[in-house]
């Protein structure tokens, strides 16, 4: 049972109030796609065995979707951040390299 | 025999005597017993049957570790199996049955299988009952279930209440024995938010029992001052009868508190499920004293030598008048000086150990106890009761060296910390050798979410086993008698052979014994898990909290290889048993879920509604009269809107506003059609698709103004679709300027639909809903008959139809307002089932049933619904995949039975031959199907192989078994084919 | 190998069973193997039962990172049936389904695969429509299905409640051949017979590398040095990522936690295997006597085998208000695994970009039952480069937009 806090309202609350939204940061492929960016887009999913970037939505609080930097084996939350981005920001890359320096992030 | 004691009893309170009754037998016992040291008080030492050789058991320890002493409790819908009565609280009237035989506790036919011991050791189902291959459905597995079980089954529904609630705090400390209130205390004086749980009725833990000083004073004392201090801080809450379940992830502790189970019948909740919140939990669980591993070790009569002093210190209960006790560690000699000051025989301790010079073991000698040194049971005699222990040299192979004559043994292997709490996510255990045990390891905890330690143990749990070595993690000085080291023994005697191993146990209840697991490691089964599966070693209802460190410790040897490599099994909550009642709460019966009521609900209770349930909604199927079928219901509220009027409520419907200067940029992204170029004032069909292509939901779109639209979408997608358009909005296209609100429930909906709508609508009047006025796929706003509505003519029937929307504190009105005024006209309502059957005779697609996740738009004919110009739009690259654009796709048709039968739901089109795989082919299926009432016989709508080039061609359909159903293939129109109803 | 039966437990239990052997080798890793799975579950080792039994190939090694059959073979509800909606989907779970029904005398260990019959509970009239559908599907599939009265499901579980008030019981999809098996049993069978061909299974070994030579796999790293084969099958459920990702490709899997959890063991109670997926609770009985009960999955990447804990409020409260009378019944232990979830929810049994290495994976929720048929397939695939069992569970159909979509029968509501 997660505790997540909400960049946006600032709320810590509990797992059942968030709706998970998978992978965090792809990127849409549309009508002009090649068959293997489509395809990507749709189902190749980064499922590592460490951190992740994922989207959530704050569901039954402030409704707003946001990010989570988050840890698949041991669940630690590196943090949460905005949606509205392409990539993980800065500070917290820099979080979780303090704290797993081995980490790289993955392309 | 066991019996009362006619002083002491710290717990009991002599003045009041509570009646209770064991197999029928009345009993009696005391306030503040429990139902075990009630039972024991009154002589009752054999309480049941073991779960594989229905041998004859007895009580064996005082607390949640207990695997023999399970009753079942109570009666008709109170009764309760596998009732642990080491732990639960004696009332007034309680009624106790023993378990696991037939016919009756003393002569049990299930005996048998312990004559035929022999034949039935671990796992020797799996090499047996193989043959022939019914026969274990029929045979073996009927007898084995049987057989097996413990507890009867309940025959009615539980009639108590359960609660669940809530805490938050920085600390919650488990476990009210002096660790746990010492650490309770330290938290809260440092101003932290502390809960401190106790499982119990009682603080303190052992030490009143065990005795000691703590910070100067006798450990009684200091526990009573500590109580009161904590008592009188805000920030401390302090709870007994609570158990800590299970330690989830990111501090989340779930939590059973026993409120009403002394009380059947009362108006009070039964059990009180907790979620905790805690920052930190620091786990102060005590430990649980470790059976011998002897032969006829299961005897009632042979116990834990904590609880038999337990027994006598608070309760007064002797367990026996000789007690034998058999230890290899200085702690059982406790229990003798406990049993001597009470007056009662301690006839010898056997210990293993070479030699006793600890200072327990000289202040028993002194008192003129046999201590035998280095000696061992070699097997305890009697049946259903100790009748005497046969003496032998430890180090030996059983040899009987002299029987001693006692009704009672106490053991005691060694402790074991209760690290449930600090392993349930993931903390490490170390080894301790020279306790012999596992205890947690601080280097690695489990980790909270900021990675940081989430529990911290202490006391026992810690492996603190001493009161000095307890307290003195918590920073206070104490002291307790010193102990000298114990030494691990494992089997009784050493070289105990295979006679004896065959009957010494190490899981009571489940019957695994030494040569099980000895068994286990010859055959491979080397990992533990491995053992504790085919042995079932740890599996019953205690979880192993007596057997496990003994039974892998086993395996260590059997093995070659030290403890610490054979590792453990891993800690699962709950700690102990929780009711599923209890992890229900409230949410049953008619609160079992939320329940979604439009503003006309009332009246379609009060008008008989037979109801479907839609997603949390429930919606009225039909509004059968007196006397009449569903179908009957169903078949008239179809004829009389198609000749008069009929109304729906439509509330359920899903309205999402979408408002702002990238709204209709937006909406043709989210429609496969083009929804910014609708005029203001007009109504437009639209069609939503997934990513992947697949068709998601539909509705009726309006222009409400320049800059908003109003969507409609299904009744059971409304939350999806409007979660779906913040997804997008907030997630993709940020930069968009667009609000969305999903009003579903500010608006009734109700739909007037039929010939006389239109003179229903005047009636109530204020709004002109003429043909010119308000033309078909627009919609108006005003006064209907003073109710401010929004009245859009759009049809779901084919008939003259209106929508009107209300705001919902007026439904209910406008409701019962065209129900009284168009009484003469023959105004009716209609359920969903009518709703269904009218829109399949008009041809029109319900989501749910033409799609089913697998169908794009192209499968339903509905082209003309996808834009052509548009560039992009939500599923329109997948759709170009080749499995969408290939002319092998099933299109949707008509379907009409030559016999005029409604072909059944879900039915197939078989087509010639068989696939790879043996599968017959198929060409099609029926996506809805009714019969007609308009019509007059069963139509059909259907996925089919090319069908719309094969109008008029017959293909047969798959009906009841292997009948089949010849049907037409047509325009999946069946009425009104221009149109003409609805344009009017 | 000294053949399981009444009379072996008989002779032996005259020497205190001293006389039985290992039930499989512990064999030291060989430099080479013509086919290596990754993988000693269920379906690994099935895996190589059936490449060994049906195509003859026995020179095979099983590398397990932990001890065989302790993922999710061994932490399932053990439900088997093949009352599958999709053609491709009902024919390799009836295949398993077929197999399971001699699976004891095949491999002279009883799994106890208890043919009790299975029920699928259709609660709303979409639901109805569904598991309708369901049984003309299985009609022409040649599985044997059949839709019953609500009367006809209290009759065979006289413990369920058919007329609760929010979701009264419309009838179910019942499957008489449906039921349970002892879910270690049938591990522990498939690892004795592979190991009496020949086969090595080598435990506790992790693969942390996969060696190519060029566009051909090699071979595998592990704890235990490298180890050479023609032929790698990756057959590791939740860490198919992983491993995958060793091998330079991404596959279309997600893994979540999935939990389960027991009662405590009571007589028998209810003899069928019950299935209410519109409150979203399963239950059937185990011959110790516990009922076993499954949860949802987290909608979140996890690999801790420790799923949420408000599933087993939400599962629990469909099954109370489904069977009334358990609710004095206590949770003995609850437990989760980590299941391999595709874009479509169905399994991928199938060839790889790199040549030399299959993958199977994605059952999700529905592994356990299907083990027998994947590891039939999965043989017939690794020995013959085809398979009409696995045909249509290949890695391309994702491009194609070709779903095995089995959430169609109880999908979306109208």
């Amino acid at each position: 049972m997660l505790t997540l806090t909400c960049p946006c309202c600032g709320i810590t609350a509990e797992e059942t109030e968030f709706a998970p939204g998978g992978e965090a940061h792809l990127k849409r492929f549309g009508p002009d796609s090649s068959d293997a960016d489509f395809e990507g887009y749709l189902f190749a999913r980064k499922n590592p065995k460490g951190v992740h970037f994922e989207r959530w939505r704050h569901a039954y609080g402030c409704g707003k979707w946001f990010m989570a930097a988050r840890c698949t084996a041991t669940l630690e939350v590196f943090g949460t951040y905005a949606a509205q981005t392409t990539k993980p920001p800065a500070d917290i890359v820099k979080k979780i390299k303090a704290k797993r320096p081995e980490w790289e992030p993955q392309a | 025999m066991s019996t009362r004691l006619s002083k002491g009893g710290r717990l009991i309170d002599r003045a009041k005597r509570l009646n209770f009754t064991f197999n029928g037998k009345p009993m009696q016992g005391f306030a503040g017993d429990t139902l075990a040291s009630a039972l024991l008080g009154a002589g009752q030492v054999m309480l049941g049957r073991s779960f594989k050789y229905h041998r004859p058991r007895g009580i064996v320890a005082s607390g949640v570790e207990e695997p023999n002493a399970l009753v079942g409790l109570g009666r008709n819908a109170r009764f309760e199996p596998d009732q642990r009565t080491t732990t639960t609280e004696l009332f007034e009237g309680a009624e106790t049955r023993s378990q696991n035989h037939w016919p009756n506790l003393d002569y049990d036919i299930g005996e048998i299988n312990d004559a035929f011991y022999k034949f039935l050791p671990a796992g020797f189902y799996y090499k047996t009952f193989m043959a022939p291959q019914a026969a274990w459905k029929h045979l073996f597995e009927p007898i084995i279930r049987k057989s097996a079980g413990l507890g009867g089954v309940p025959k009615e529904a539980d009639p108590d209440r359960y609660e669940q609630a809530y805490a938050y705090c920085d600390v919650l400390v488990v476990g009210g024995g002096v660790a746990g209130l010492a650490a309770a205390l330290r938290e809260g004086r440092a101003g932290k938010r502390v809960w401190l749980i106790e499982q119990t009725a009682h603080w303190g833990g052992r030490t009143p029992v065990d005795g000691g000083q703590i910070d100067g004073f006798e450990a009684c004392d200091w526990i009573k001052t500590t109580l009161q201090e904590l008592e009188g801080m805000a920030n401390v809450t302090l709870r007994t009868r609570l158990m800590a379940a299970g330690q989830h992830d990111h501090g989340y502790v779930i939590g059973l508190e026993s409120v009403g189970d002394t009380r059947p019948g009362a108006d009070i909740p039964r059990h009180r499920l907790w979620r905790i919140r805690a920052g930190r939990t620091i786990t102060a669980t005590g430990a649980i004293e470790r059976p011998l591993a002897f032969a006829a070790n299961d005897v009632p009569g042979v116990m834990l030598a904590s609880a038999v002093r337990d027994y006598v210190v608070n309760w007064a209960v002797s367990p026996g008048d000789r007690t034998v006790i058999v230890t290899n560690n200085d702690d059982a000699y406790r229990t003798a000086l406990v049993l001597l000051d009470a007056g009662l025989t301690v006839p010898a301790i056997i210990d293993a150990r070479e030699a006793t010079h600890g200072a327990l073991p000289q202040e028993v000698k002194a008192r003129g106890v046999r201590v035998l040194e280095g000696r061992g049971v070699a097997r305890v005699l009697g049946r259903k009761q100790v009748k005497g222990v046969e003496i032998c040299a430890q180090a030996g192979e059983g040899g009987a060296i002299e029987t001693i004559e006692c009704d009672c043994v106490a053991m005691s292997g060694g402790w074991s910390p209760v690290v449930h709490l600090w392993s349930h996510c993931g903390g490490k255990l170390i080894w301790d050798a020279g306790q012999a045990m596992f205890r947690p390891d601080p280097e690695r905890p489990p980790l909270g979410a900021d990675g940081t330690a989430m529990v911290q143990a202490v006391g026992a749990a810690n492996g603190d086993l001493t009161l000095a070595a307890t307290m003195g993690g918590a920073g206070l000085g104490a002291c307790s008698s010193d102990e000298a080291p114990m030494t691990p023994v494992w089997q009784m005697p050493a070289s105990a052979p295979v006679a004896l191993r065959f009957k010494s146990f190490l899981d009571f209840q489940n019957d695994v014994k030494v040569s099980d697991v000895q068994l286990a490691a010859r055959e491979g089964f080397e990992s533990v898990e491995h053992t504790k599966r085919y042995t079932t070693l740890g599996m019953a209802t205690d979880q192993g909290k007596l057997s496990n460190i003994n039974g892998l410790a086993v395996l260590s040897d059997a093995l070659g290889q030290p403890i610490p490599a054979t590792g453990t099994t891993t800690f699962r909550p709950p700690y102990t048993p929780i009711s599923f009642g209890a992890i229900t709460g409230e949410a049953k019966g008619a609160l079992f879920q939320p329940l979604r009521r439009t503003p006309i609900q009332s009246w379609h209770e009060a008008h008989h509604a037979h109801w479907e349930p839609v997603g949390q909604w429930r919606r009225p199927y039909c509004y059968p009269k007196s006397g009449e079928t569903h179908r009957e219901a169903v078949n008239r509220e179809i004829t009389n809107t198609r000749a008069n009027v009929g109304l729906l409520d439509a509330s359920t419907l899903g309205k999402i506003v979408v408002k702002g200067p990238d709204a209709g940029r937006f909406l043709d992204m989210l429609y496969t059609n083009m929804m910014s170029t609708l005029p203001v004032g007009k109504c437009r069909y639209g069609l939503m698709c997934n990513e992947n292509g697949f068709l998601m939901d539909d509705g009726v779109v309006a222009r409400l103004s320049d800059d908003s639209w109003l969507c409609h979408t299904t009744s059971g997608g409304a939350d999806h679709i409007h979660g779906w358009m913040e997804d997008w909005l907030q997630c993709e296209w940020w930069d968009w300027k667009v609000y969305t609100a999903n009003l579903t429930e500010q608006f009734a909906q109700i739909a007037v639909v039929g010939p006389k709508a239109r003179e229903l609508l005047n009636r109530l009047g204020g709004i002109d809903v003429s043909r010119e006025a308000l033309p078909f796929m627009q919609w108006i706003e005003g006064r209907l008959g003073g109710f401010d509505a929004r009245i859009f003519r759009i049809s779901f029937s084919g008939e003259l139809s209106y929508e009107i929307a209300v705001p919902a504190s007026q439904g209910l009105a406008l409701w019962e307002k065209l129900v009284t005024e168009g009484k003469d006209l023959g105004v009716m309502p209609y359920g969903t089932e009518a709703l269904h059957v009218m829109r399949a005779e008009k041809g029109f697609i319900m989501i749910g049933d033409e799609t089913d996740g697998t169908v794009i738009p192209q499968d339903l004919g509905l082209t003309w619904a996808i834009s052509k110009k548009k560039t992009d739009f939500l599923g329109k690259r997948a759709q170009q995949r080749p499995h969408m654009t290939d002319p092998n796709r099933w299109k949707l048709v008509g379907l009409e039975t030559l016999d005029g039968s409604v072909i059944p739901d879900g039915s197939y089109a078989p087509a010639e031959g068989h696939n790879a795989n043996g599968q017959r082919n198929t060409q099609g299926r029926v996506t809805s199907t009714y019969y007609s009432p308009t019509i007059g016989k069963g139509i059909a709508m259907g996925l089919v192989l090319n069908g719309p080039d094969r109008m008029g061609e017959v293909i047969e359909f798959t009906g009841e078994g292997e009948a089949r159903i010849k049907a037409r293939i047509t325009d999946p129109v069946f009425y009104d084919k221009d149109g003409e109803k609805q344009n009017v | 190998m000294k053949r399981y039966s009444m009379f072996a437990v008989a002779r032996e239990a005259m020497r205190y069973h001293a006389g039985w052997e290992r039930a499989w080798r512990s064999p030291e890793p060989k430099k080479r193997y013509k086919v290596i799975v990754v993988g000693a579950g269920g379906h690994g080792l099935a895996t190589a039962y059936y490449l060994g039994k049906v195509h003859g190939i026995t020179d095979v090694a099983v590398i397990e990172k932990g001890w065989l059959g302790g993922g999710n073979t061994g932490r399932n509800t053990t439900i088997i049936r093949s009352n599958y909606l999709q053609d491709a989907s009902a024919a390799i779970f009836d295949k398993a389904l077929q197999l399971y029904e001699g699976l004891s005398r095949d491999l002279n260990y009883n799994v106890m695969f208890s043919p009790r019959g299975l029920l699928m509970l259709a609660q709303s009239e979409h639901e109805r429509r569904g598991y309708q559908r369901t049984v003309h599907a299985n009609g022409l599939q040649g599985v044997s299905t059949q839709w019953i009265t609500p009367e006809r499901v209290k009759e065979l579980v006289p413990i369920l409640n058919i007329d609760g008030p929010r979701y009264p019981v419309l009838g179910a999809l019942y499957q008489e051949r449906g039921g349970t098996a002892r879910h270690d049993a049938v591990a522990w069978g498939y690892a004795r017979a592979c190991s009496n061909m020949g086969m090595d299974i080598i435990q506790q070994t992790e693969v942390t590398g996969i060696r190519r030579q060029g566009d051909k796999v090699a071979g595998v790293t592990t704890t235990r040095g490298e180890i050479d084969c023609e032929q790698l099958a990756i057959v590791v459920a939740g860490h198919s990522s992983v491993l995958a990702e060793m091998a330079g490709f991404r596959l279309p899997i997600e893994s979540v936690a999935l939990q389960a959890w027991v009662s405590e063991p009571i007589k028998p109670a209810i003899d069928v295997v019950v299935m209410a997926n519109l409150v979203h609770g399963y239950l059937s009985q185990s011959d110790k006597g516990e009922l076993v009960i499954g949860g949802g999955t987290d909608g979140f990447n996890n690999y801790t085998q420790r799923g949420s804990w408000h599933h087993v409020e939400e599962t629990t409260r469909a099954l109370v208000e489904t069977f009334p009378i358990i609710s004095r019944l206590k949770m003995l232990r609850q437990w989760g695994g980590i299941v391999d979830m595709t874009g479509d929810r169905s399994p991928i049994l199938s060839k790889t970009p790199v040549e030399g290495i299959f993958v199977n994976c994605g059952w999700g929720t529905g592994g356990f039952k299907s083990i027998p048929g994947s590891g039939f397939a999965m043989a017939e695939l690794i020995a013959c480069g085809y398979s009409p069992l696995a045909a249509e569970f290949n890695l391309n159909r994702f491009k194609e937009g070709r779903f095995i979509d089995e959430s169609v029968a109880a999908g979306v509501a109208h």
